[in-house]
């Protein structure tokens, strides 16, 4: 069958490419740092702990900011909000988007039409922009507008992919046979249609946690994240901009966070992919 | 007594052009009908509308004397129970996430039928000439033969008075399909099929009475045997005469 | 003389497996042969192996001549000039033989320019506009004048085989090869291309290697039969001989399989 819908191979096939076991590595070491900084960190992260624009040391392995507080632990806490956030704006996108897609992908020709013109209008938005606009509609930035911000963009696109995949489900004889069956719309999205969109849709929503965890550096970038004492990433980098030719590392260190999380994500989506596709699977 | 009537039955999709046009047709328990047609003849919007999964656009279907009443969950349900239905093609027809104990059992489950669930899967299975570890196997699994069997089974498992089989061999090998016919004929004992297809030779096999279908109307209908041996209609004997046979060397 | 076909010991290997096996044909001048297989038997994959047109990964071994020519272990651009004038090939689903984005007598004449490039003509417009109408004609399409300049989706499945032919037409090629070209079409549709197919053949002087599942399309559209199974052939000769009195029990099989449809409906005849 070449118009196969992929799925998921059962745990005794998964085969692991290299490229996804470094992507899951990396996902894995920031996601343990990320839940230690709830426990412990090397040191207060809003602590005045040596002088200012250190050099990396023992003491301080990433250096100091421009405050003397201990960027390594700085970096450990970003990586917790930047976790919270992806975690947080694909749930919503999962959520906001699987419903609005399946809905489309159910509904009549001129419901469908509309839907689909809505998620087109959405997309080309850019996120940035309509972070603002939810920031400004808000009582002002906080870690839960940039969430939500985050999550409705991305929703979008999620939506969009599930009226796809749930329309190509739909069209299948399965379904015909299902309703002959007596199975309702409900059941037929629970049986048939969510079990069989769902491999694509976990590859997708590990690509926009990716694109989530750079949406939220943006917005701190911006201003428009989490407020300080919240060590995103974004601030960060923000912050090290002022003295990014005095103190370069100041910049280097929260961009090779970053840059991590997200190569880590996206191995980790190609390998699901690969996982997920049996057209793109070797034997 | 007819399961199914049709009466006056037409239908167009939006206002578009009439897919069918004024057909009325009866189908008898114990009497096995073939609806022949080719492509845009209509075959496939009858075998929706006695699926009930659209409605005529005037006229009237009725199931056991009673009009067809989408709203009314019991009379569906005895409906659905009593009416299943095999598809053309085995690949499309049974979901490739699903074991094949789940897709047999999937009218049993949603027409909330009152069995033993494993066993009667166990008996559709042994029905089809399957042996019961393919309960635990997965589509992909299975040849195309095989999976027209399984869907088969599914149709079968509710115990149904009517069996609607839309182009079920069409898809099939020779070899493959000739057994499919087997299969069909004993299940016939039991119960009554409505075989849909373009082929009036794989019709004509197990059904005792003809509809042929031209351009959404029908074009003469009666036994399969008077039909075949003095063809009326011009379209039906042009049917017959493009009918590939095998030559005759006797 | 040289056949226009010859295939001797072909081997098809994919991933380590042999798809076909120590298959031999040959087709002649004016001769009519039929491949029938079913599905796996690797009778699709015998007439991509003869045009040189077998999907990647598949390696073949054996010969194949096209009108004298090896094919196989000949570089691509090579077997194309064969594929343009030695033989032409008509599919299942004519869409794939057709740019759906390019109206039918434009395809026709590109194929027509092509052939008069190739044998160093110089082809007027005129000349070309007045082959396309020739051949639509040929091929019997209804209205060619109003055909020609529809698109593929704006026409029956028949109406596209027929151009799908009438395009083979316009290589002038000396063998036809034909895989399951009436499969999905409607019965009275296939009779009326296979008589088309009959003709054309007849009256060109093609030869014609006619690829099928369907036992009573192929007795009517050929005089020798090959009877492929699993990549191998189990049996060969005339189609009175092996419909009449098959030997393998495969083709007993086939044949009682399709003489049981015949009886069915043989009340009529």
């Amino acid at each position: 069958m070449t118009d196969a819908i992929p799925t998921l191979a059962r745990a005794s096939s998964l085969r692991l490419t290299p490229a996804f076991l470094v992507g899951a590595a990396l996902v894995g070491l920031h996601v343990v740092v990320g839940l230690m900084t709830l426990l412990w960190t090397p040191y207060d992260p809003t602590a005045m702990t040596g002088g200012r624009l250190a050099l990396p040391s023992l003491a301080h392995w990433a250096g100091t900011d421009r405050l003397g507080r201990d960027l390594f632990t700085e970096i450990m806490i970003g990586a917790r909000i930047a976790l919270a956030v992806g975690t947080g704006a694909v749930a919503i996108a999962a959520v906001i988007g699987v419903t609005i897609g399946l809905l489309a992908a159910f509904a009549s020709r001129t419901v469908d039409d509309v839907l689909a013109a809505t998620l087109d209008i959405l997309i080309a938005f850019p996120t940035l922009l309509l972070a603002m606009l939810i920031v400004a509609a808000s009582d002002g930035a906080s870690l839960g507008t940039a969430i939500l911000a985050i999550g409705v963009a991305a929703s979008a696109i999620v939506a969009r992919l599930t009226r796809i995949l749930a329309r190509r489900v739909l069209a299948m004889d399965y379904i015909t046979a299902a309703r002959v069956s007596g199975t309702g719309w409900l059941g037929i999205i629970r049986i048939h249609v969510l079990p069989n969109i769902w491999p694509t849709l976990i590859v997708n929503f590990a690509l926009q946690f990716g694109l989530a965890v750079i949406a939220e550096a943006s917005l701190s970038y911006l201003g428009l994240g989490a407020p300080p004492p919240n060590a995103s990433w974004g601030r960060l980098l923000q912050e090290a901009q002022a003295t990014v030719y005095t103190a370069p590392f100041g910049a280097i260190a929260p961009g090779l966070a970053l840059v991590s999380l997200v190569i880590g994500l996206n191995l980790f989506a190609d390998g699901l992919r690969d996982v997920a596709d049996p057209t793109r699977r070797r034997r | 007594m007819s399961l199914i009537d049709l009466t006056a039955v037409s239908f167009s999709y939006g206002r578009g052009r009439r897919v069918l046009d004024g057909i009325d047709l009866r189908i008898e328990a114990g009497r096995n009908l073939g609806i022949v047609g080719e492509s845009g003849s209509g075959k496939t919007t009858i075998l929706r509308l006695l699926l009930g999964l659209a409605l005529p656009t005037t006229g009237r279907i009725a199931f056991n004397g009673a009009p067809l009443d989408p709203g009314n969950r019991s009379f569906m349900r005895d409906f659905r129970r009593a009416v299943q239905a095999v598809f053309q093609d085995p690949y499309s027809s049974l979901d490739p996430r699903q074991k094949i104990a789940d897709i047999i059992a999937e009218p049993l489950r949603s027409l909330n039928v009152e069995t033993d669930i494993s066993a009667a899967v166990a008996g559709a299975l042994a029905s089809v000439d399957l042996p019961p570890d393919a309960a635990q196997r997965y589509p992909h699994e299975f040849s195309g033969g095989q999976r027209q069997r399984i869907a088969i089974a599914r149709a079968i498992v509710s115990r149904p008075e009517l069996l609607l089989a839309d182009e079920v061999v069409s898809a099939l090998d020779l070899t493959t399909r000739i057994r499919i016919v087997e299969l069909l004929k004993t299940l016939s004992e039991k119960m009554t099929l409505v075989l849909v297809s373009h082929d009036i030779g794989f019709v004509a096999l197990l059904c005792h009475d003809l509809i042929i279908l031209e351009k959404g109307r029908v074009v003469e209908q009666g036994p399969a045997g008077s039909i075949l041996s003095s063809p009326q209609h011009p379209y039906t004997q042009r049917l017959l005469a493009s009918t590939p046979r095998l030559p005759d060397f006797a | 003389m040289v056949d226009l076909l010859r295939i001797e010991n072909l081997s098809i290997h994919y991933d380590g497996r042999s798809l076909v096996s120590g298959v031999s044909l040959s087709v002649n001048v004016g001769e009519r042969v039929g491949l029938i297989g079913e599905s796996g038997s690797g009778k699709s994959l015998t007439a991509l192996a003869a045009i040189g047109l077998l999907p990647e990964g598949m390696t073949a071994s054996g010969s194949v001549r096209l009108a004298g020519q090896e094919v196989i272990g000949t570089a691509d651009r090579d077997v194309v000039i064969l594929r343009g004038t030695a033989v032409a090939t008509i599919f299942q689903e004519p869409l794939t033989a057709l740019d759906p984005l390019m109206r039918i007598g434009d395809q026709i004449a590109e194929v027509l320019r092509r052939r008069a490039r190739r044998d160093g003509r110089s082809a007027s417009r005129a000349d070309i506009a007045a082959d396309v109408m020739r051949l639509m004609a040929r091929v019997a399409l209804p209205e060619p004048a109003r055909l020609a300049r529809a698109y593929p989706h704006e026409m029956s499945g028949g109406q596209r085989q027929r151009a799908a032919i009438a395009m083979a037409l316009a290589c002038r090629p000396s063998l036809l090869i034909a895989d399951e070209p009436t499969t999905a079409l409607d019965v009275t549709t296939q009779a009326e291309v296979l008589q088309l197919l009959e003709t054309l053949v007849r009256e060109e002087g093609m030869g014609l290697l006619f690829i099928s599942h369907d036992l009573p399309v192929v007795g009517t559209a050929v005089d020798r039969v090959l009877v492929l199974r699993a990549g191998e052939l189990v049996e060969e000769g005339a189609v009175a001989e092996v419909f009449d009195r098959p030997r393998h029990p495969y083709t007993i099989d086939l044949v009682k399989a399709a003489r049981a449809f015949d009886r069915a409906i043989g009340a009529a005849l």
